[in-house]
């Protein structure tokens, strides 16, 4: 082929420099990382370099205005000595534990009961979606007044039906009523997300499986337990494992609901780091907190990956 | 074989049985807005007296709260600040994201492998993780304390989401249509835009909801980045400047939460069908 062409190059006027970039922009080795730079310009500084001042400001006495030394691993040390953080420990994982526990068998409740038949059926879809898609700052500030001390909602509703005796319990200002509000209010938060997402996993099983096993005498608990559950796994491990995520990593319903009060008893990962880090000024020892959530954020980002691999 | 085949009687019955067993989800979802609405719609008197019923409006609808908002309040400028500060990290995340979601599911390039696994792995990486350090670097910016700040902070959180979400969507097109364009001498540029574009309609649709709805509810940043009562979000403004000192108004409060809500809602409204398929593409932070 390259017999013809001799001679007839030599004739071809050079390109002008708007053809050869557009020729460029043409190849792919060069079109590809051009359109992912902006993405890499951003991720690289305001979320990779961020990342890299987490790691040094944990192992710095870094304070807000303050120039910085290396301290080695004393700020985890201290951390771990302290009360408040050894609370906040255990806080978590009773948090994360029971909210994330109590939303799956809901969730899987509510995903059964709305892949049946029924009227209005988009009607009840958005209704329950609703919590997920409202602020959750705000709607949290509507459950602390519903939780308000002197005239919470709550304690009326019980009082009139008479599960409780008066005056009831002051729900933010207790210890262990603090923690069940919090997991209340992150439930209703949540639970759409289960729902919904369960709901589209119900509905992708194949409906003669149910059949084929009905002709065989299985009743609706072997049915549950032999097709719907085995055929849910995969999504409800993704679920799962984003909800585990997100829950641990709670701001918001804390904040707004009790500040991590009374006496730390509510306090999370994230709040703690909030009130050491930036209303206290100890940068250093804020990000050792929030450093935390990272072993278990690395473990879930792992099964994520090999199961996205393997799809 | 007789199974399988039910009485009518025994399907009504089961229906009613659904229904009510759906009942209590639907009152648990509901209730708290049902409360927050008419606790904006309640005189003082009936909030704060102990005699009163508090599940529905005794003394009669007044508007004071709401007034109160509008009147002696930052209110309208925070719901400014919010729509700018939406709609701009929306579109710049969308720009970003298209590009990059394109290249990730058609473009063969060194480290496209690699680039993929990172944006999933940001995309995992919570906002609590990162708003300390984020916040110095804000402070060097010299953005802090501005709608800039949250600007330019809140595309960290929506680009890896959006980049994944319109991946999937890209993928979806058949290659052939694009190699067909490609063949008649078309540049890739013209192929995005006039072809692969226009086909991921849905995945763009849901991309801009999805930000929208993101950004306005967005806390963590919004309460840390910025102090100064006229650069605030309409969340962090109901939040935090309502409340003065240990004094809680409810009344306002609750109408500030329910209007500063509304934006959403109305989206959520028209587009509830794109909100159910994002959130089941597994795309979303629950």
């Amino acid at each position: 082929m390259a017999i013809g062409s001799v001679g007839v190059a030599t004739a071809v006027p050079r390109p002008s420099l708007r053809a050869r970039l557009s020729e460029l922009l043409d190849r792919e080795n060069w079109l590809g990382p051009i359109f992912v730079s902006p993405a890499l310009v951003l991720l690289l500084l305001l979320v990779a370099y961020p990342f890299c001042m987490a790691l040094y400001f944990s192992v710095s006495n870094a304070f807000i205005g303050r120039p910085s030394n290396f301290i080695g691993i004393r700020n985890f040390v201290r951390l771990w000595e302290s009360d408040a953080f050894r609370q906040t420990f255990q806080n978590a994982f009773v948090f994360c534990g029971l909210a994330v526990g109590a939303k799956i068998v809901l969730g899987i409740s509510l995903a059964l009961l709305l892949n049946q038949q029924l009227w209005f059926k988009r009607m009840i879809r958005g209704a329950v979606l609703l919590p997920w898609v409202i602020p959750t700052a705000l709607s949290t500030l509507g459950w602390s007044w519903m939780f308000n001390s002197l005239y919470s909602v709550v304690n009326w509703t019980l009082l009139a039906i008479g599960i409780i005796d008066p005056p009831g319990p002051n729900w933010l200002g207790q210890k262990y009523y603090a923690m069940a509000a919090v997991i209340i209010v992150n439930i209703w938060r949540g639970l759409p997300f289960f729902a919904i997402t369960l709901l589209a996993g119900l509905v992708a099983i194949p409906k003669e499986l149910y059949e084929a096993a009905e002709a065989d005498g299985a009743g609706p608990i072997a049915r549950f337990w032999h097709v719907t559950l085995p055929l849910l796994k995969p999504v409800l491990a993704v679920v799962l494992l984003f909800s585990t995520i997100f829950t641990f990593n709670d701001f918001n319903i804390v904040y707004v609901l009790t500040r991590g009060g009374p006496v730390n008893s509510t306090h999370l990962f994230a709040t703690l780091a909030y009130q050491t880090g930036l209303a206290g000024g100890n940068l250093g020892q804020g990000a050792a907190i929030s450093l935390f959530m990272l072993p278990l954020l690395g473990l879930v980002v792992f099964f994520q990956l090999r199961y996205i691999r393997r799809e | 074989m007789i199974t399988g085949v039910r009485s009518r009687g025994a399907r009504v019955r089961s229906t009613m049985f659904g229904y009510a067993n759906l009942v209590p989800f639907v009152f648990f979802a509901l209730f708290p807005f049902y409360f927050m609405l008419i606790t904006s719609f309640k005189s003082n008197a009936e909030l704060y007296s102990l005699k009163s019923v508090p599940l529905w409006i005794q003394n009669g609808a007044i508007t004071d709260h709401y007034r109160y908002l509008f009147g002696r309040t930052e209110f309208l400028t925070w719901i400014k600040n919010s729509l700018i500060i939406s709609v701009a990290a929306t579109s710049i995340s969308l720009v970003i994201a298209v590009l990059a979601g394109y290249s990730l599911a058609r473009l063969r390039f060194r480290g496209v492998g690699s680039f993929g696994t990172a944006v999933f792995i940001t995309y995992l990486v919570p906002p609590t993780l990162l708003f300390l350090p984020l916040s110095q670097v804000v402070n060097w910016l010299g953005i802090s304390d501005s709608i800039w700040a949250l600007i330019v902070t809140y595309p960290t959180f929506l680009v890896p989401f959006s980049t994944w979400l319109l991946m999937g969507y890209f993928r979806t097109i058949p290659r052939e249509i694009e190699e067909c364009a490609l063949v008649d001498g078309a540049s890739r540029m013209q192929t995005l835009l006039r072809i692969a574009l226009p086909m991921a309609i849905p995945g763009i649709v849901c991309v801009v909801l999805f930000g929208f709805t993101l950004t306005w509810n967005e806390f963590i940043y919004a309460l840390t980045f910025v102090s100064q009562s006229t650069s605030k979000t309409a969340i962090v403004g109901v939040t935090a400047d309502l409340i003065r000192g240990d004094i809680y108004y409810w009344g306002s409060l609750m109408a500030g939460a329910v209007l500063a809500s509304v934006p959403v809602v109305a989206c959520y409204v028209f587009f509830l069908d794109y909100y159910v398929s994002g959130l089941t593409a597994g795309a979303v932070k629950g």
